[in-house]
């Protein structure tokens, strides 16, 4: 019994060890989660993978990449993100300052209505929205553009329609996301800055560009850099869309390439390359819009 | 004294259980289609009757078509999970047998004493330096089904047409006659584009497994295609893209087209999901490309494997011969399915030529003899390693491209596909 409380006194409840045993939870989760499957597929990359053993082929996988398939689906997924970050910045935040402002009744209900949608399943939305967007002039999109007098459009079977799809989707689900962050970030402005500015006669619109989008910016860099992954990493949405094969690979995004290449096609060696590709795009397109933003140069200082 | 009762009963128990699963074995079935679990269960309720000391429970899960297909790739990869039996839909069946150690069991020794009897180009599909691997539900014959009202509104004889230029002449009268498309052609998926390479005897793949998919024949046959919706205008694409879309079945009950080219097993969709064209539909063999040529080409195809982490191999391979090949089986394919048995020693059983709820539906009286008459004309279709990467480019570029997008010649859309699956 004395060695084990030694043991305990000495080890367990030291102030050199007990940190690492709080925290050991996350790092096994990671190592077990993120690290290992991240070494694997760097190793798989390099790999020809079937049943029996895998076979090293050096760069081959790497190579495939300069194809035609690789190259629409870095563009769908570029352009879908580009579209998404366009629309779910500026709207939000204006939606917010509305929701936030003491004219605007029923706040509640605008809240709560606009978050729903985030809380249903991809898949299930897309169910929805595979058939509002159906190519019948009786389909809800139809129905809409029909009023402007517009001809039916075959809406997953043309680029520009199939990319409008996709951005109303992930416009309908992650608004309500979008809003609750800028909201905290407006409570989080002092009313002082507002009533000093109303002292010196500023109007509406000076006060929203001079206080709230700058106070906003933390907040804002934060949207884009997460917008900038959930782009990026984009799947449910065009599967609900097309499931595996998008013609012309109009909705193919770098995630369904993944799925088709590694699972449809069985080539898990080719599907791991593209994998990594993707790590380091999200990485470099971050670290570009970062600094754009200055949060680098802020650490300097 | 308490005790030793309870131990008396527990044991008593464990006996019960022990004896109960000698006598019969779970086997687990994946699928990826109902109409296969529903059959499959009556075979085991039939096999169970004969064989009643070798009694099977038969435990199916029905997955969505990708999903399932995912799993069991994953379940033979890691080397745990996997079903004793799964059902692997033609187009994914060369992803299993990727490699030097497949993990399916090699199904030899049950069918090959009956191989004489039966399409041997269908198990061809499932099978790798000489093992076969999978047993087939059916031939997939296509063929044509004809709506009879609007053929007789425009005056058409469908046993007048004979070639595809005499499909595309009696096109061009229901046209006038009734303002509607004579078929449709789809532009999403291959079910028009192959089995017409396949029916002028052209294919994906040549024997020795080089690509030929940019050929004279195969450009011939997707400029046809284009030209019936192009130029003659007797076609459309399908709504929807396909011919299993939401959007078709609707367009199609409510007679949206006058035609179509389906294999045979699609009659079970006319059934299913059009129920308003009861008593409309006949069926017929294709037009052929030139004179003698085939009027008709296998197409699609399922075949059931067993896995090697079964450890009931033995007894799931007797149990899929019995339930799939064997001569009352064949019956049922048929009857119950609408299935063409690849088991042709059946063909000119009587039972097949009896009617049943497809000769209810459809006009034919004897839909089985006029299979009869084409049995000679399916040309055996090559399955290659890069097999499921060829049928995703027939589906996701080659039709779309030239008929819906119009941005490449057939030719063009050809000579793209082939050079990438020659890479």
């Amino acid at each position: 019994m004395q060695i084990l409380k030694n043991f305990y006194e000495k080890y367990i409840n030291s102030k050199k060890v007990a940190p690492y045993i709080f925290v050991s939870p996350f790092i096994i989760v990671f190592l077990v989660f993120y690290l290992y499957p991240m070494i694997s597929t760097i190793i798989m990359s390099f790999q020809e993978i079937g049943f029996g053993d895998p076979e090293f082929v050096g760069l081959a996988n790497y190579k495939k990449l300069f194809n035609v398939h690789y190259k629409n689906a870095l563009l769908t997924s570029t352009n879908y993100t580009f579209w998404t970050i366009l629309i779910l910045v500026p709207l939000p935040i204006i939606l917010a300052v509305l929701l936030n402002s003491d004219k605007t009744k029923f706040t509640n209900f605008f809240r709560s209505s606009i978050f729903m949608p985030a809380l249903t399943s991809v898949i299930v939305a897309g169910m929805f929205f595979r058939y509002a967007f159906g190519e019948q002039a009786s389909t809800l999109a139809n129905s809409i553009i029909g009023v402007f007098g517009l001809e039916p459009i075959t809406w997953l079977q043309n680029s520009i329609p199939a990319m409008i799809a996709l951005v109303v989707l992930c416009v309908w689900r992650w608004m309500g996301v979008n809003i609750i962050y800028f909201l905290s970030g407006l409570q989080s402005i002092p009313e002082e800055i507002y009533e000093a500015a109303d002292i010196d006669g500023a109007s509406s619109w000076d006060k929203f560009k001079y206080i709230t989008i700058p106070s906003l910016k933390p907040v804002i860099i934060y949207v884009i850099t997460i917008s900038v992954f959930g782009g990026y990493k984009m799947f449910a949405e065009s599967y609900a869309y097309w499931q595996t094969a998008t013609p012309n690979d109009i909705g193919m995004t770098i995630v369904s390439y993944i799925y088709q290449t590694g699972f449809n096609n069985f080539n898990m060696g080719f599907a791991s390359a593209i994998g990594i590709t993707l790590l380091l795009i999200v990485l470099i397109v971050n670290v570009i819009q970062l600094n754009l933003f200055g949060l680098f140069k802020k650490g300097e200082q | 004294m308490k005790k030793s009762l309870l131990i008396l009963l527990v044991s008593s128990m464990l006996l019960i259980f022990t004896f109960s699963a000698a006598a019969e074995t779970t086997l687990t079935f994946w699928t990826f289609q109902e109409l296969h679990q529903q059959f499959l269960e009556k075979e085991v309720a039939r096999w169970n009757e004969n064989n009643p000391d070798d009694v099977i429970n038969l435990e199916t899960t029905v997955y969505p078509y990708d999903q399932m297909h995912n799993k069991l790739l994953i379940a033979l990869q890691s080397g745990v999970g996997a079903p004793d039996i799964a059902d692997i839909e033609i187009s994914k069946f060369a992803n299993y047998l990727k490699g030097s150690n497949p993990q399916l069991v090699s199904l030899n020794d049950v069918v090959e004493p009956n191989m004489d009897q039966m399409i041997e180009a269908r198990f061809a599909n499932y099978a790798k330096n000489g093992n076969y691997y999978g047993v087939p539900y059916h031939v997939g014959a296509t063929v044509m089904y004809y709506n009879m009202e609007m053929m007789d509104a425009a005056g058409v004889n469908i046993d007048e047409i004979v070639t595809w230029d005499d499909f595309v002449e009696a096109g061009k009268k229901v046209k006038a006659a009734t303002d509607k498309p004579m078929t449709t052609v789809e532009v999403t998926e291959h079910w028009t584009l192959y089995p017409m390479i396949s029916q002028i005897g052209s294919d994906i793949f040549a024997e020795d497994g080089s690509v030929i998919l940019d050929n004279e024949k195969n450009e011939r046959v997707l400029s046809f295609i284009d030209d019936m919706v192009h130029e003659s205008e007797i076609a459309v694409p399908a709504p929807g893209g396909f011919h299993h879309s939401e959007e078709y079945w609707n367009f199609m009950n409510n007679e949206g087209a006058a035609s179509l080219m389906m294999p045979l097993w699609y009659m079970g969709r006319f059934v299913q999901y059009m129920p308003d064209l009861k008593d409309k539909i006949a069926i017929r063999p294709l037009p052929v490309w030139d004179e003698g040529g085939n009027r008709s080409a296998g197409m699609g195809g399922t075949g059931t494997v067993v896995t090697i982490q079964s450890e009931q191999q033995q007894l799931a391979k007797e149990f899929l011969a019995e339930a799939k090949l064997s001569v009352e089986a064949s019956h049922k394919l048929w009857t119950e399915l609408g299935f063409d048995p690849v088991r042709w020693e059946v063909w000119d059983d009587p039972i097949m030529s009896e009617p049943n709820q497809y000769t209810e539906y459809f006009r034919n009286e004897d839909i089985f003899g006029m299979l009869l008459e084409i049995r000679d004309e399916i040309n055996p279709t090559m399955v290659t390693e890069k097999y499921p990467s060829a049928i995703d480019l027939l589906k996701k570029n080659v039709s779309f491209k030239v008929i819906k997008e119009q941005s490449h010649t057939p030719a063009e859309a050809l000579e793209e596909a082939a050079a990438e699956l020659r890479q």
